[in-house]
């Protein structure tokens, strides 16, 4: 069985969604309008086959001069006079001026061909580019002529085994003005250029691809100075790997309820909560901890300023320039308006490429919906993190929740795509706002169902048990009045003990003296009745001495 | 008369590829012409692009057959087998277009 080869563009993106290229040995249409990136598509097709792939390529420019097009690739670094010096690609501009020429008769395009396979056959090239053959449209007037050509030019192109991109401009009705479309049936790519709500997004889409699996989704791309890049990152199918490493958050407190250990590595974490409740201090902390720990970040922030977070982080004790001048953190602070959302994902997964880190955080998602629409944001929200749990990154978002009201509700609908789910709630009482944290979800372990105090202060973030009194969760300066109440009853009670057992003392200290007392009293009474009975016995005695005495003496 | 002689010389070239039908067409219609309307002042080039192909791009052709009048100025190109007597000799500058009612 044969199955169709493919030549790899080496097209960020492309190769993934057409499963592996352009079809090898076969022309391929690109059509779009004016500036949609034809030219640019096609020689970064050229240029990456001469560079990765050893396989040289000719030009033929039916439009721009070969100068013209070595200066305006020359912003992506290509260097067009080097590579047409190695032999590797060859510029071949094809000028036809309409006022120079008359027909008369019959003719061919044997004199094309001929140029074109003499450029193919002195590099030995495997690739060619016809950017826009329907220039020979105005060129030339003979229509059957060009189209019976044509025609004859792709299967000749076929027969040469090169693979070809031929670019069209494309029409009102159909793919291209001149219909080549027709001729080129093996591969149809279109290219497009949107505008909504005044920012520009870039769109590719395989229109076909014969004998061929393939993407058949609209792809943004991105035109920057690295050339072009698609974005193939909806991915299909869910079969990510999975980590059951921990991530701490950097607040111990959290931790514990998390069930001891923190995030999941790879996991996406979602801070959500109204405005000032401390949803960039959790995200700093966390990327602080990370750096601690020799892993790798990137912070993207859409609303401050680097240095303005660097310096309001400090105030609660986290130094994020130490991690910024040691190169594990990265910033990068761009407003959202700056670029559509797809450019944003893109330039957010070409950072992720580069820079490869263990963490990212995206603060705040919120504001990407002033460039799209809720179910834009979504998507790509999706998508980028379907693309980090590939690549086993750790994400924290932080979204702002208007109003209280609001809390509840699944910010941009992405609490569901998230594997961890923190609420900071304003918790207001007695004329004061207090923070009060939350686990909402955290999927694949243990968390707490409590309410946690969220506290800031100048040690950093810290987590207080909320005082859950008559009255209900007691937070801030309530909790610590409840605590001294607390205390001083305690304080109270203890006095109290102390007090009677002193009385308890006493009172035995004076029962057991009046014992002693009646004792002693006891005693003189029995030595007084001791004494009597005594007494009583020498009365006895002498008197019966005397009466015998005196009986003795009468007697005599 | 020899000054505009050497003023009003044509330097035609004629590119084919390889011997068509149509490119000795092409030839002999040039020829005729030339025998014609430019009898002496006329120098006629053949390039065979298959033996030459490097040829092609200097004088920009995509067409067979192309026949190409550098000299006088301005350069025009003719293309096809210049069956079209009139279209050739205006396209040569011979006979100039504002004539022909």
């Amino acid at each position: 069985m044969k199955v169709l080869q493919k030549t790899p563009t080496g097209i960020r993106g492309l190769d993934e969604i057409t499963a592996g290229g352009l079809p090898m040995g076969r022309p391929t249409l690109i059509c779009g309008a004016a500036g949609s990136g034809k030219t640019l598509f096609s020689m970064e097709f050229l240029v990456h086959g001469a560079k990765k792939y050893n396989e040289p390529g000719v030009f033929v420019a039916f439009e721009e001069k070969s100068e013209e097009l070595a200066i305006n690739v020359a912003s992506l670094g290509y260097d067009l006079n080097q590579l047409q010096e190695d032999k590797l690609i060859k510029l071949d501009h094809v000028h036809i001026v309409r006022s120079e020429i008359e027909e008369t008769g019959e003719y061919n395009l044997d004199g094309l061909f001929i140029r074109l396979g003499y450029a193919i056959d002195s590099l030995g090239a495997k690739r060619v580019v016809l950017d826009t053959i329907e220039s020979l449209f105005s060129g030339l007037t003979n229509q059957a002529i060009l189209r019976a050509e044509l025609r004859r030019l792709f299967e000749w192109l076929k027969e040469k085994k090169v693979t070809a991109i031929i670019t069209g401009e494309r029409g009102a009705e159909t793919l291209t003005r001149q219909g080549l479309e027709e001729y080129v049936s093996d591969c149809v790519i279109l290219l497009d250029h949107r505008v909504e709500n005044k920012i520009s997004t870039r769109i590719l889409r395989i229109v076909k691809y014969r004998g061929s699996v393939h993407g058949t989704n609209e792809y943004p791309f991105l035109i920057d100075e690295e050339g072009i890049s698609v974005l193939p990152v909806t991915s299909l199918r869910l079969d990510h790997q999975v980590s059951s490493l921990r991530v701490s958050s950097g607040i111990p407190a959290l931790d514990k309820m998390l069930g001891g250990e923190g995030f999941f590595k790879g996991g996406s974490i979602l801070v959500s909560g109204t405005a000032g409740t401390g949803k960039t201090s959790i995200a700093g902390s966390f990327i602080n901890e990370a750096c601690k720990n020799g892993k790798r970040c990137i912070y993207f922030a859409f609303e401050e300023s680097p240095q303005q977070i660097v310096r309001n982080m400090h105030s609660i004790n986290v130094n994020l320039q130490e991690h910024l001048d040691n190169g594990l953190l990265q910033f990068s602070a761009s407003r959202p308006t700056l670029n559509g959302l797809e450019m944003h994902l893109l330039s957010i997964t070409k950072m992720v490429d580069k820079f490869k880190p263990d963490i990212i955080v995206l603060d705040p998602i919120t504001n990407l919906i002033t460039v799209g629409t809720a179910s834009e944001v979504k998507s790509l929200l999706t998508r980028l993190i379907d693309y980090l749990q590939a690549a086993q990154i750790t994400v924290m978002f932080t979204a702002l929740a208007y109003n209280d009201n609001k809390t509840e509700q699944t910010d941009e609908g992405i609490s569901s795509l998230v594997d961890a789910w923190l609420l900071v709630r304003d918790i207001e009482l007695n004329g004061e706002r207090n923070r009060g944290l939350y686990v909402m979800k955290s999927r694949g372990m243990k968390h707490s169902n409590q309410v946690r105090e969220f506290v800031i202060s100048d040690e950093g973030l810290k987590l207080v048990e909320v005082f859950l009194g008559p009255e209900g969760v007691l937070t801030g300066s309530a909790r610590e009045t409840q605590l001294l109440l607390e205390k001083t009853s305690v304080a109270l009670r203890d006095h109290a003990v102390t007090r009677k057992d002193r009385e308890i003392e006493r009172k035995r200290l004076v029962l057991e003296s009046k014992i002693s007392s009646l004792k002693e009293e006891f005693e003189s009474l029995q030595d007084e009745l001791n004494k009597s009975y005594i007494e009583d016995d020498l009365k006895k005695n002498i008197m019966e001495d005397n009466r015998r005495q005196m009986t003795q003496k009468r007697d005599e | 008369m020899e000054e505009i002689e050497q003023e009003e010389l044509w330097e035609l070239r004629l590119y084919v590829a390889g011997k068509t039908a149509r490119s000795v067409t092409a030839l002999t219609n040039l020829k005729r012409y030339c025998e014609e309307h430019l009898k002496g002042k006329y120098v006629i080039e053949v390039i065979d692009l298959l033996v030459h192909p490097q040829l092609a791009e200097g004088d920009q052709i995509l067409a067979i057959p192309t026949l190409v009048k550098k000299v006088p100025e301005p350069i025009r190109k003719i293309i096809g087998d210049l069956s079209n007597e009139e279209k050739v000799l205006v396209g040569l500058n011979i006979r100039p277009a504002a004539k022909f009612e």
